[in-house]
């Protein structure tokens, strides 16, 4: 057996049923292998989208995605894909091929020292040395991803070793045995207590739910116990869909994007459950308003998070399944917040802003995701990107029993399209939709092959203005309307780019033209392409 | 603005210093020194870090820093319960006339004299950074041609704070 043989078997260990990658001398040992395995190999258009798509997969799935690429410009192209996943806590294993161990470091031909360069993006990495380590190290690189504060993990692999004859025998590790990484699981118990005294005590009560409760598989229980203590719920924009939109006790997403009602909803509680968020600046812009004359509880996997940008009165650090079902344990009162959920009803409704609809040569952005939300399976899975498109997508699509995904901690245009493939060959079952700019269409529209190439039907919504719409909205308020480099004006033919590729396409400009086109855009599980034309001057909210 | 010193038990993988000091400029920590060498166990490397900032910010320095996978443990050594030394090296120019009160000086910090040339000195001290401090504070007077300071190491003192290294 050789190294690569060694690297599949490990990844077979690992119940891997999907691998993103791309190809290159470096890593060619591992491609040869991977053809006598069930694994499925996905070989995307740029190597940033093998991590988005991995991302995409990882989040449906539960499980730790899988990406592979080539030493030097393969293993950089995937650093944005790497520092995504590492802001949203997204499990994957990134393999990526480097030169011959007695190369490294003479700056040959597509070396680049990739575990130097992706230090800051990474939980951990590694440099493989020696063939033999190959099973310790997958799996402990599995186990680092996957536990904890998930988030990626990197294992540089150079030619020789994945070429080195494995001359003991091939077994898996059972268990871990790593002296430094032990990540905290349970609730401390007397904290635990403490909360729910406090849960008792409150008049005024709250739980805001963060991207952590996804990753901890956690949304049934958070609902349960909102539902029995009757505990309002806000969202950060990677809580969206924890709870469904329509819960009688959700009051919407918070932050600078979100809506007024649910931050003054935060900040007037008097009790404040923050779980599996971080209180990044996006969410909350003033942190000091969320633990005024209030008890704030703060749970999360991570130590490093608590009072790193807000001093919480009651820290709890575990998994949040863990401690959610701890809590519904332990606590045996069923409270009732009638008044308090009455008030943010009220509150919902004085400040919910309305947007003035686009004129008639234009779709409507409000108008068009409501309907789109309504025309979609109860249980698909959307994929907002980056942008204005995004912030409509927060605030109008709501999400039943399906999934909400998007790049939230950096933001990263193209990721929709490579993170719907994925979450769509994660449950194939399910509809998947990639709602995107025409700007970041164009960082992402080369994988329309990738979905061709594999039969990955996503059903694609470009949201066409001819703009970098986000961007241009700052300008318009930052700098008086002087627009720079914002102006997309040689966007392609969507519908050429459509035949180009084989897909479906429907063009949808006016409100009236919506309802029969979701009919069509929704009718197979066939990919699409909708072109959606918003007005260029529309704004946010 | 406060220092403290962090004692910190790491194991000995390659990358593990460019871990931790690349953790310290990326989140914008100040380090003031940093010192590392292998414990009486060659599986693991001591560290001792010296870093100012406030309560938030020092918090927040053990929290990341403990994170970090190659990191076993980290604590502050705080000074009542611990020993610093630093080591510093000091070439100074010595000339006929000068030479003798240059080593009185060493003499009283305990300096030892560990080059000489016809018209330099090197003096190698050691001891808490305020001795080292002081005792360069003394050679003002004179001129100090090159200088190495090592930052410090540091040990709680006694036996409740080591730390077994095998479970």
């Amino acid at each position: 057996m050789i190294g690569a043989q060694a690297i599949v078997k490990c990844l077979q260990c690992e119940n891997t049923e999907v691998i993103f990658g791309y190809s290159g001398v470096a890593i060619d040992p591992f491609w040869n292998e991977m053809l006598k395995t069930d694994i499925k190999k996905v070989l995307i258009r740029t190597e940033q989208n093998a991590a988005h798509c991995a991302s995409g997969y990882a989040r449906v799935s539960g499980k730790v995605g899988v990406c592979a690429v080539t030493s030097g410009p393969g293993a950089t192209n995937l650093i944005t894909g790497i520092a995504t996943a590492y802001a949203d806590s997204i499990p994957l294993v990134a393999i990526t091929g480097q030169v011959n161990s007695d190369m490294i470091g003479s700056d040959v031909f597509q070396e680049a020292d990739i575990t130097g360069a992706v230090e800051s993006f990474v939980k951990y990495s590694y440099l493989v040395r020696n063939v033999e380590d190959i099973p310790r190290i997958f799996k402990e690189a599995f186990y680092i991803a996957g536990s904890g504060r998930k988030g990626p993990v990197l294992i540089d692999i150079p030619f020789d070793v994945q070429t080195a004859e494995f001359s003991g025998k091939f077994s898996y590790p059972e268990t871990i045995s790593m002296r430094t990484y032990k990540p905290t699981v349970n609730g401390n118990i007397v904290q635990i207590k403490k909360v729910i005294k406090e849960v008792e005590k409150a008049k005024r009560p709250i739980i805001c739910v963060g991207g952590g409760v996804h990753l901890s598989a956690a949304e049934d229980e958070i609902v349960r116990f909102a539902e029995i203590n009757d505990v309002p719920v806000v969202s950060t924009m990677m809580g969206i869909g924890v709870m469904p939109t329509d819960h009688p006790l959700y009051f919407g997403m918070v932050g600078n994007n979100g809506q007024a009602y649910a931050n003054r909803a935060m900040n007037e509680s008097d009790l404040l459950l923050m779980v599996g968020a971080r209180v990044a600046d996006r969410a909350v812009n003033r942190p000091d308003l969320i633990t005024e004359n209030k008890v704030m509880v703060h749970i999360d996997v991570d130590p490093a998070e608590i009072g790193k940008n807000v001093g919480p009165t009651i820290p709890l650090v575990g998994d949040i399944k863990h401690i959610f079902e701890d809590f519904l344990e332990q606590d045996d009162h069923n409270d009732n917040h009638d008044d308090w959920v009455k008030l943010l009803k009220e509150y919902k409704k004085e400040m919910q802003v309305e947007r003035k609809p686009a004129g008639a040569a234009y779709v409507d952005p409000q108008i068009f995701i409501n309907k789109l939300s309504d025309a979609v399976d109860r249980d698909a899975i959307y994929v907002a990107d980056v942008g204005q498109n995004q912030m409509w997508s927060c605030s109008y699509y709501k999400v039943k029993e399906g999934r909400f995904l998007t790049s939230g901690g950096m933001g990263t245009m193209g990721y929709s399209i490579p993170a719907a493939m994925g979450a769509k060959l994660a449950d194939s079952k399910k509809q998947v939709l990639a709602v995107i700019g025409d700007g970041a269409f164009q960082m992402s529209m080369m994988e329309l092959a990738t979905m061709r190439q594999y039969d990955i039907p996503v059903k694609i919504v470009v949201m066409k203005n001819g703009y970098l719409g986000m961007v241009r909205e700052h300008q318009h308020f930052a700098y008086d309307d002087n627009y720079s480099m914002v102006e997309l004006s040689g966007d392609p033919d969507l519908s050429l780019i459509a035949a180009a590729y084989g897909m479906g396409y429907m063009k949808v400009d006016g409100n009236s033209d919506i309802d029969g086109s979701l009919i069509e855009f929704l009718k197979d599980d066939k990919a699409f392409l909708m072109e959606v034309v918003v007005d260029p001057m529309a704004l946010t909210r | 603005m406060q220092k403290k010193v962090f004692q910190l038990l790491v194991d000995n993988n390659p990358g593990t210093l460019s871990r931790i000091s690349g953790l310290f400029s990326r989140r914008g920590y100040n380090i003031e020194s940093i010192t590392a060498g292998t414990t009486a166990d060659p599986r693991f490397t001591r560290i001792t870090i010296v870093a100012s900032g406030d309560d938030v910010i020092l918090e927040q320095i053990e929290k990341q820093v403990r994170k970090l996978v190659d990191v076993r443990d980290i604590h502050e050594l705080l000074p009542k319960d611990s020993v610093y030394r630093e080591l510093a090296l000091v070439k100074v120019k010595a000339e006929a006339d000068k030479r003798q009160s240059i080593l009185a000086t060493a003499n009283i910090f305990r300096g030892n004299i560990v080059d000489v040339s016809i018209d330099s000195v090197i003096i190698e001290i050691t001891g808490s950074q305020s001795k080292v401090d002081a005792f360069l504070k003394l050679l003002e007077g004179y001129e100090i041609l090159e200088l190495a300071r090592t930052g410090i190491a540091g040990l709680g003192r006694g036996t409740d704070n080591v730390i077994y290294l095998d479970e």
